[in-house]
């Protein structure tokens, strides 16, 4: 089933250092680590379907990697 | 569930309601993961840009982990002796009143090696607004017990935990410069989650309209993650501040001149 996108992310996966705040800090709980990691050997958050662009993520993340869009439907 | 591509801005209509960071953060700090204080820079800056007062900030920083976002920060910036900023902030706001001043402590700076600076400051009632990241932790020198380590609290030199009877107790600054006369507003806030970050951000919009009303000393105490200094993964620095610093220092506003005058 899937789930519709209200928001979408643009996630700037090299600036990551892979503390996982933003996991526990999305509301609908659609980030999850990877399991590739980015240049500096970090996890990185991916996106599933869900977003609601609230934009949690961007305010809990210390290393600025998320940049949030709000779909207009 | 698939994964949605992150890599480019979406194609269809859309509206940005977040930026990676304010135009005013120049690059990457050096920080670890999970930090709180990037965080915390980040509100101040944009509270700065909203207020209109980019142009004529001047900011005092002292020592510490933050120390590294003197490089970074697009504001003119003073660093100055460990413990002594709100000294500093006290003369440049005294020869440029037009300027807005805020000084960017953390606890081992304002709380161990500066104490008699803000308060004294408060005393005087100097129109300037003190930051404090306070992470209870020397997290610059390896994560050392601090003046404001809670109870129980292990660091590299409390190893069994923080204990009252050997380490003497924490020391609660925002209560204390609270009572001070000469102060204007003092607040405590946290950014271990979005709501807190939001809140906070107010705060500090309410420490800076406070200055520039002339009411006095204004403080911001704010709480923030150190994983790295409290032996606690990133990803559990959120819910350790929760529960044992918020116990500690309870958040909001501790004083205000302007809400009591109404």
């Amino acid at each position: 089933m899937s789930v519709d996108s209200k928001g979408t992310l643009v996630i700037d996966v090299e600036l990551c250092k892979g503390c996982e705040l933003c996991i526990a800090a999305c509301p609908p709980t659609v980030l999850e680590m990877s399991s590739e990691v980015n240049a500096m050997g970090y996890r990185y958050p991916v996106l599933h379907e869900g977003c609601t662009g609230c934009t949690a993520c961007q305010l809990v993340c210390p290393d600025a990697v998320f940049e949030v869009y709000r779909l207009q439907v | 569930m698939s994964v949605i591509n992150t890599q480019t801005p979406p194609t269809g209509p859309a509206q940005k309601v977040a930026e990676f960071h304010t135009p005013l953060i120049l690059g990457e700090h050096g920080l670890c993961p999970g930090c709180g204080e990037p965080v915390a820079l980040r509100i101040l800056l944009e509270t700065l840009q909203e207020l209109n007062l980019v142009q004529r900030t001047i900011g005092v920083v002292g020592h510490g982990c933050y120390g590294s976002f003197v490089r970074i920060m697009d504001i003119d910036v003073l660093q100055c002796l460990h413990g002594r900023a709100p000294a500093c902030a006290t003369g440049i706001k005294r020869m440029r009143p037009d300027t807005a001043v805020f000084t960017l402590q953390g606890d081992g700076d304002m709380v161990n090696e500066g104490l008699q600076e803000v308060i004294h400051a408060a005393a005087r009632g100097e129109n300037v607004t003190c930051i404090l990241l306070n992470n209870g932790v020397f997290g610059d020198t390896g994560g050392q017990q601090t003046a404001t380590t809670v109870l129980g609290q292990r660091t590299k030199t409390s190893l069994e935990g923080r204990d009252a009877e050997k380490h003497g107790y924490p020391i609660r600054i925002a209560d204390i410069v609270a009572s001070v006369d000469g102060a204007g507003y003092v607040a405590r806030g946290a950014v271990n989650t979005a709501r807190e970050v939001m809140r906070t951000k107010r705060l500090i919009r309410n420490a800076f309209e406070s200055q520039l009303a002339g009411e006095g000393l204004s403080l911001v105490e704010i709480l923030t993650m150190c994983p790295t200094g409290w032996f606690v993964t990133a990803p559990d620095g959120p819910d350790y501040l929760e529960s044992s610093m918020t116990a500690a220092y309870p958040l909001g506003v501790l004083h205000s001149r302007s809400a009591e005058a109404n």
